[in-house]
């Protein structure tokens, strides 16, 4: 579980969260929604300890993300920011092993090496493993970012925006992958999305922000309601229904 | 790879040339039956042709540091206030205490680096992240104030003569046994650097990422400090700085190998020196038996390099 406590946070004297307490539930798949500049991205940084906290408490899987050593937290959970752009110029299968540099720092087993092919295989990188990170496209590298993550294997993942760039196939492909890592393998999973319909199609838990604050949390099909969001983005919003989940009419 | 091999025959080769090419002529398969050409062979060739391998292989080495240092690949140690730096308090050390002993000098040397480097990394911190030629605009203007400093002071108490072997040489004519030995600690310092290469090959990868696979982010940038200041004091007290290497080789590794540095550090160490010795040996046999200044060469060869490198350089930067 991640606990979130009074959690404020202001940038430049301008506040971003207003006194935010919620909870991530274990063994979940939870997807944090809300409109441009809600504040999504921050409290996932603030989670996996990219940002200082300035006021409140955090802990993830019991550890308090202010206090727990970064290396320890780095076995805990793997994230991945919205802002994926590196300078470096490293080859995929490369930097998908770096995921597993928390576990062995510097020397990898054959268990890590292990685990980089299976992720390089997961999301269809074996082809380009030896191609530069700058010689790929949009999606390939952001494919390249989330195997990193899916290679550090921890019980927490927590992905900004992961569909970003990803054609409708991968897309879909990674939420299945994450569905399985939460059902099968005992994960948890929190990811910021805007297109909702992943949202509802396959998390379990929602959390919806909106100017800094939570205004709605609970299950996938309790929040995904024609006022709640409606008033989330203002802008009318209708919600139908396609085997048995919401299905968010939002494009038209 | 095949870089490792070549670039080893390469320096071995270009080692024996060094060995033979000087102003007296030696012999090398009959020094164990001549005296003086021992002599010469043991108290000045090898000195010298080790001493340009060292730097190179050294400064190599410190300009992958501080490229992964400020996450841009158009700085190097001579580029970032480094040098400068180091001459700074070689001066202030030879004004406060002129007969000081040569390890107190090589640490003023590199105290001073260190903090002139520390303002660099502490200015370009401020800057916006995607211009990326700011960086290397920062450094050399940085670079050029303290150098205004460096060259100040000098005038003021007569010691230009110091400031221009530090500073303008790079050069290698006056290496002998006994004054050039301070290599080996750049060298090592810089072969220290290869047990943390994939930290700092994360630290390149940006704040983000480096923490969040744990990377304590200060230790580290401490660590490619200290290396970098050391390195570039002991060369600046040695030999002066020589030029572009620093910034020229990491380059040139990096299209073909990539940033993986665990495994390219060791061929950027040998590029280098291989780099530097072929402009000595170059500089030594152009107007026989008078000499060019290896680091007027590498001036000249380095800035062309430098502009082939920028009119290809990737997408990414
Ligand atoms: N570096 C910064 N300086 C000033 N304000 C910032 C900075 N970063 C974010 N903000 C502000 O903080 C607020 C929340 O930003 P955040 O990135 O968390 O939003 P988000 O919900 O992730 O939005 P998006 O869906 O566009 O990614 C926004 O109003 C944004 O303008
Ligand atoms: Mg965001």
């Amino acid at each position: 579980m991640i606990q979130i406590d009074q959690v404020s946070h202001q940038i430049g004297g301008t506040p971003i969260l207003h006194d935010i307490s919620t909870t991530l539930p274990k063994g979940r798949l939870t997807a944090l929604i809300g409109p441009n500049g809600a504040g999504k991205s921050t409290l996932l940084r603030l989670i996996g300890r990219l940002e200082p906290l300035q006021a409140g408490r955090i802990t993830v899987a019991g550890h308090d993300v202010a206090t727990t050593p970064t290396d320890r937290l780095a076995r805990v959970m793997a994230i991945l920011g919205q802002q994926t752009a590196i300078a470096s110029r490293l080859r995929l299968s490369e930097l998908v092993a770096f995921g597993r540099w928390p576990h062995h720092k510097g020397r990898p087993g054959p268990a890590d090496r292990a685990r980089v092919t299976q992720a390089l295989e997961a999301f269809a990188l074996a082809p380009l493993a030896h191609r530069f990170l700058d010689e790929v496209s949009g999606g390939q590298a952001q494919r390249a970012h989330i195997a990193m993550a899916f290679a550090q294997d921890t019980d927490w993942l927590l992905l900004d925006e992961p569909l970003n760039n990803l054609d409708m196939a991968h897309a879909r492909a990674l939420m299945s992958r994450l569905r399985a890592l939460v059902d099968h393998a005992g994960r948890s999973v929190a990811m910021v999305v805007h297109e909702i319909n992943y949202a509802a199609a396959w998390a379990d838990h929602v959390i919806a922000m909106k100017d800094g604050r939570v205004i709605a949390e609970g299950p996938a099909a309790e929040v995904l309601t024609e006022a709640l969001l409606s008033d989330l983005y203002d802008a009318p919003i209708r919600v139908g229904q396609h085997l048995g989940r919401p299905l968010v009419l939002h494009h038209v | 790879m095949r870089l490792l091999p070549a670039l080893s025959s390469a320096l071995l080769a270009l080692m024996l040339a060094s060995l033979t090419v000087g102003a007296a002529q030696v012999d090398l398969r009959a020094v164990f039956r001549d005296p003086q050409a021992m002599l010469v062979l043991l108290e000045s060739r090898l000195p010298r042709t080790l001493a340009v391998a060292l730097t190179g292989a050294a400064l190599s080495v410190a300009g992958v540091l501080i490229q992964a240092l400020v996450r841009n690949r158009f700085v190097g140690p001579d580029t970032s206030g480094t040098a400068e730096g180091a001459a700074l308090g070689l001066l202030a050390i030879t004004i406060l205490w002129p007969s000081s002993p040569l390890w107190l000098r090589m640490i003023a040397a590199s105290l001073s680096a260190m903090v002139t480097t520390a303002l660099f990394l502490a200015v370009i911190r401020r800057l916006p992240v995607r211009e990326v030629m700011l960086v290397p605009i920062a450094g050399l203007v940085l670079s050029g104030v303290l150098g205004s400093v460096v060259t100040f002071v000098g005038w003021q108490t007569d010691l230009m003569q110091y400031v221009g072997t530090w500073l303008m040489s790079g050069e290698f004519s006056g290496v002998i046994s006994g004054r050039y030995e301070l290599l080996w600690i750049a060298a090592l310092a810089a072969g220290l650097a290869w047990f943390s290469a994939d930290r700092f090959a994360i630290l390149g990868l940006g704040d983000q990422v480096a923490t969040g696979l744990g990377l304590s982010t200060a230790a580290v940038m401490r660590l490619g400090l200290a290396v970098v200041s050391m390195v570039t004091a002991m060369v600046v007290t040695t030999v002066g700085m020589i030029p572009f290497v620093g910034l020229v080789v990491p380059n040139l590794v990096a299209r073909v190998m990539g940033d993986n540095l665990r495994a390219s550090l060791p061929v950027v160490g040998l590029a280098g020196a291989v780099l530097v010795l072929a402009c000595d040996l170059l500089g030594r046999l152009v107007i026989r038996p008078y000499e060019i200044p290896a680091g007027v060469i590498l001036g000249v060869l380095g800035a062309v390099l430098f502009l082939v490198l920028l009119h290809r350089r990737p997408a990414h930067g």
